[in-house]
């Protein structure tokens, strides 16, 4: 091999760039489950978990829309048609009142800051 | 030579493109389009390989009868030999920004002659033989492999291109088509074809020291008849030494300068100069030659025709060599000399111009400087007295050869050395000179009579752009520092843009340069009149020459 | 072209069927340990099959005034005379495309006022240079916010990349430039080879491919995003068991995320055996990674053959009388040479 000095240098950098996902991984911890902590005591979302889990935001910017541009206040649940009160802080966050048990759980983890408590009350702990 | 068409004719009946992929297209090999073969005894005396009788236009090229084996062989071998070409073979993205970059496209607009379609040609070949896919999926994949055809269309394209590396400054990767080509011909040359118009000359510089054959004796006689004309024009007959041992500086140039017009006339500008200076120096009848052109057959052979430059400068003991005006010649010593050569014999030193004392810390190791080098740096320290007006019936533009100016960088010191001798300077548009500079269209060994046509197409961009200041600014004279642009640049000037004349850049200093003891000049080195402006006052007082030194 | 688009389809119709089918763990886990290891070993290969092959000769392409008299300037950057110079140079190439913002674009004009006849005009063409560079940058973004997938806790440097990325406040989720520029940049980069004629002539299916697979990644990557999600925490698990080699069940997951992954898994192991190996290639390239300073340093070539050439005693032996005529002088005269 000519140049090897160079080329060796030029490969262990490349090496190290393109193994990073693997060696960073190992920097700080292991994220083998979300931790999420659901609300005791309560039985019933407005949908089921799949739909939660996968589609929340949307929902919520849908939730958003209507209740600020339509003024409809009504959500009729795909899952048994119940209907429940759109609204973030008297229908989400009624149960789901742990901030840092809940919602921080996966959202810290996978970086996704909405602009959600730019206008809502982050809940906290014990109280609305 | 058949009649030329009219620029708008040559312009118009450029093809269009053709409908057939080009894995399945074949070059027409009609007269025009291709330079004659080198011949057998050639290429015998020069021992290359598989000397044959052959003809372009036949179907049967009488190749060694396992030639597929040699080229396969040859090209493996150049793989291992080269990074650039294995680099080149694999990393083309084909993005085609070198498509239009290339003088040749320009003028034939055959799709081939895109230097990534010339590269493809043998990255065609590269990939059935050396890569996974190629081998697995062929054709799909742009593999293909040797027949006779792809030699021949091998042959067509590699010597259709100037190895000018215009391409290559433009390609995000720096591919270089030159590169490609020199190894294309290098391959060619391993069974047996080569052109007439490159071995003829490097067989007459392999034994008689220079391209043109001139043999030692009619070498001294010619460059003493240069210097009677230099008596002639100035009533100075300026010293010719040659062979002469212990001089400080060895000066070696084309020997097309000592040979035709116009480059006879920088060659007596080079002598007005060294005797108005009392350089020195000496010529050598043994490496009598500055261009190589080995370089457009194999590395091997320009190596070979290289080495005389040090051996005769160890043998005749100078301090260190001084080169001519010429492209190829400063792309070899530049890139190759020292590599090939090198290292300088021990007799030699870094060069230091005895006239002002500047220690030309650039060419520590090969110990040689280019004579616009020289020249310019004696300009700067006044040392030369010159009367630019002798040159003012000259509104001149410079073309920057393609070697010196991309394998090289020499573009400021003969512009800075024109303007000191000719008051009349234009550039030509800025996207065809300097690093972007476009090639006479018939370097590397291709400035032959029989592609008159070709070289006309391939020198249309050149020619455009000199027409373009022609009719804009009045340009009438192109100055160049390379011999192949003197022979080749004058029939296409008179062919794009009638009316300039080409010459050297020592021809104007030769004509400016006032020297001591001269007669009053009426005529200029060409033994024209001079302008008025010269004749009507006396030469110019002291102190212009220092004027001229602190200007640009 | 179209087989290209056709294979690429293909590809992905096989990981969609395959995830559905139950063959998670092999489009999951076992193509993606496959593709690394073939990618980051191909690619040294790749790099050590170039550096076995000396540099002979010190062929940097000059593109501008060399080292010469001290009054003149030298262009630093792009005639580069030393080591640092060809570092400044070499960057200008890596993160500015500078060879590329050189482009032009040449038009003939059959009958131009000016030039009374044929002219040739030159026309600053920057537009492969600004979507080649915006596709470049932007992909590399795209690879440096994926990292929220692969560190538990994401780093704050990542978080200020998708903080700037998504800067307009654009939709929810919020909108990434970077994704959107880099789909654009490929459907330039894509229509430039189906309409520019003399890219259409010099394409091939090796071209084609690439950029379908790039695509490809880039629009599932989109979709999967911001219209057919699926939940990140579960990808994140995902991802995180494979990194620490401990994979876990990919149940759940949508299969668009298969169709996702396996084409990145297929650009990875088709990178060291394609055009795509430009990438390291670049920092190999002889005309732009050498110093032009040949002739202050001697370049050494390792399989430099024996000087072979005509020398001068051959040479005098041949034209000694003639010389001697000449009144040149000789080495040995001609009496004693006929001794």
């Amino acid at each position: 091999m000519y140049n090897a000095k160079a080329v060796i240098i030029g490969i262990v950098i490349f090496v190290a760039i393109f193994s990073s996902p693997f060696w960073t991984g190992w920097i700080g911890q292991d994220y083998t489950k979300t931790g999420v902590v659901l609300p005791a005591g309560e039985k019933e979302c407005i949908e089921d978990t799949e739909f939660m889990r996968a589609q929340h935001m949307r929902l919520l910017d849908e939730w958003r829309d209507q209740a600020l541009r339509e003024e409809n206040r009504v959500y009729e649940s795909a899952l048994n048609g119940k209907k429940w009160v759109i609204s973030l802080q008297n229908t989400c966050l009624k149960c789901h009142s742990n901030y840092s048990e809940f919602c921080e759980k996966c959202h810290v983890a996978n970086s996704v800051y909405p602009y959600c408590w730019t206008c809502h009350i982050i809940p906290t702990e014990g109280k609305r | 030579m058949a009649k030329l068409p009219t620029p708008q004719m040559l312009v118009a009946s450029r093809p269009a493109f053709p409908d057939k992929d080009w894995f399945d297209t074949k070059p027409d090999f009609i007269p025009g389009s291709y330079c004659y073969p080198a011949k057998m005894e050639t290429m015998e005396m020069l021992h290359m390989p598989h000397p044959h009788e052959w003809d372009p236009t036949a179907e049967n090229w009488n190749l060694p009868e396992d030639w597929e084996k040699i080229l396969c062989d040859a090209f493996a071998d150049r793989l291992e030999k080269h990074r650039s070409l294995k680099l080149f073979m694999d990393i083309c993205v084909r993005c085609g920004a070198c498509a239009d970059k290339c003088h040749f496209f320009l003028g034939t607009n055959d799709p081939k002659n895109m230097p990534v379609l010339r590269a493809e040609l043998l990255r065609s070949l590269y990939r059935r033989d050396h890569t996974m896919l190629g081998k697995l999926l062929g054709k799909r994949v742009g593999a293909r492999g040797w027949d006779m055809h792809v030699v021949k269309e091998l042959f067509y394209y590699a010597y259709q291109c100037t190895e000018c590396r215009r391409c290559s400054l433009f390609c995000p990767y720096g591919i270089d088509t030159a590169e490609i080509t020199m190894i294309v011909r290098e391959l060619l040359h391993e069974v047996g074809l080569g052109l007439h118009w490159i071995m003829d000359p490097v067989k007459n510089c392999s034994f008689t020291g220079n391209h043109l054959g001139i043999q030692p004796h009619s070498y001294v006689e010619i460059v003493e008849m240069l210097a009677d004309d230099c008596e002639t024009v100035t009533g100075i007959r300026p010293k010719t030494p040659f062979n002469k041992k212990n001089a400080e500086i060895l000066f070696i140039t084309p020997s097309g300068d000592v040979f035709a017009e116009p480059g006879i006339y920088t060659f007596m500008g080079y002598l007005l100069l060294f005797h108005e200076l009392d350089l020195d120096y000496t010529f050598s009848t043994y490496a009598s030659e500055g261009g190589n052109f080995g370089s457009f057959v194999s590395f091997n052979m320009a190596k070979k025709l290289n080495a005389k430059m040090y051996a005769e400068a160890e043998r005749l003991n100078v301090k260190w060599l001084l080169g001519g005006e010429c492209g190829h010649m400063w792309r070899v010593i530049n890139q190759y000399m020292d590599t090939y050569n090198g290292p300088a014999p021990a007799n030699m030193e870094v060069p230091v111009s005895p006239i002002t004392g500047t220690v030309f810390d650039v060419a520590k190791s090969t110990k040689m400087i280019h004579i616009a080098e020289f020249t310019a740096d004696l300009i700067r320290h006044n040392k030369l007295k010159l009367d630019p007006r002798r040159n003012a019936n000259l509104v001149t533009t410079w073309h920057d050869s393609c070697n010196p100016a991309r394998g090289m960088g020499l573009l400021d010191e003969p512009r800075y050395v024109l303007k000191h001798v000719c008051d009349n300077f234009v550039e030509m548009p800025e996207n065809t000179i300097r690093e972007q500079t476009f090639c006479c269209g018939a370097g590397s060994g291709l400035n032959t009579e029989e592609i008159m046509e070709l070289r006309m197409r391939s020198g249309m961009p050149r020619g455009n752009a000199l027409r373009y200041v022609q009719q804009k600014y009045g340009v009438n004279h192109m100055a160049c520092v390379c011999a192949i642009d003197r022979a080749t640049l004058p029939p296409l000037a008179d062919y794009w843009a009638p009316g300039c004349t080409i010459s050297g850049l020592h021809e104007l200093v030769g004509n400016a340069l006032v020297m001591k003891g001269e007669a009053k000049r009426t005529m200029n080195l060409r033994q024209e009149d001079l302008p008025e402006e010269a004749l009507d006052e006396e030469a110019p007082a002291d102190g212009n020459a220092e004027s001229q030194g602190e200007g640009r | 072209m179209f087989a290209s688009l056709v294979l690429v389809l293909l590809i992905a119709a096989i990981a969609w069927i395959g995830a559905s089918v139950g063959l998670a763990p092999l489009f999951g886990v076992v193509l993606p340990y496959a593709a690394v290891l073939v990618f980051i070993g191909g690619m040294i290969w790749r790099m050590t099959y170039w550096a076995k092959s000396p540099v002979p000769f010190c062929i940097p392409t000059t593109g501008g005034q060399e080292q010469s008299l001290d009054f003149i300037k030298q262009a630093k950057i792009d005639c580069p005379s030393t080591t640092w110079g060809v570092v400044k140079r070499m960057f200008t190439e890596v993160f500015l495309f500078r060879s590329l913002f050189r482009n032009t674009s040449a038009e003939i004009v059959e009958n131009d006022p000016v030039n009374k006849g044929p002219r040739l005009i030159y026309y600053s063409s920057l537009w492969l240079w600004a979507f080649a560079l915006i596709f470049h940058y932007s992909v590399l973004v795209i690879f440096i916010r994926h990292f929220r997938f692969f560190m538990e806790p994401v780093p704050a440097p990542i978080t200020w990349v998708e903080t700037i990325d998504g800067i307009m406040q654009v939709g929810s989720p919020r909108f990434y430039w970077t994704g959107g520029l880099a789909l654009v940049a490929l459907l330039f980069l894509l229509a430039r080879r189906v309409w520019n004629y003399r890219l259409r002539y010099i394409s091939l299916a090796n071209d084609y491919f690439p950029l379908w697979l790039l695509l490809g990644i880039v629009c599932s990557g989109l979709c999967l995003r911001y219209f057919d999600k699926t939940e990140i925490s579960q990808v994140k698990i995902y991802l995180m068991g494979l990194t620490h080699f401990a994979p876990v069940s990919a149940a759940g997951i949508n299969g668009l995320f298969f169709i996702h992954l396996t084409l990145v898994c297929v650009l990875l192991m088709y990178f060291p055996f394609s055009k795509l190996a430009h990438m390291p290639g670049v920092f190999f390239s002889p005309t732009r990674n050498m110093a032009n300073n040949s002739r202050r340093i001697r370049h050494i070539n390792p399989w430099n053959p024996p000087k072979q050439y005509f020398t001068y005693p051959e040479y005098e032996d041949a034209y000694r009388d003639a010389m001697a005529e000449a009144g040149l002088p000789l080495e040995k005269q001609p009496e004693k040479a006929a001794e």
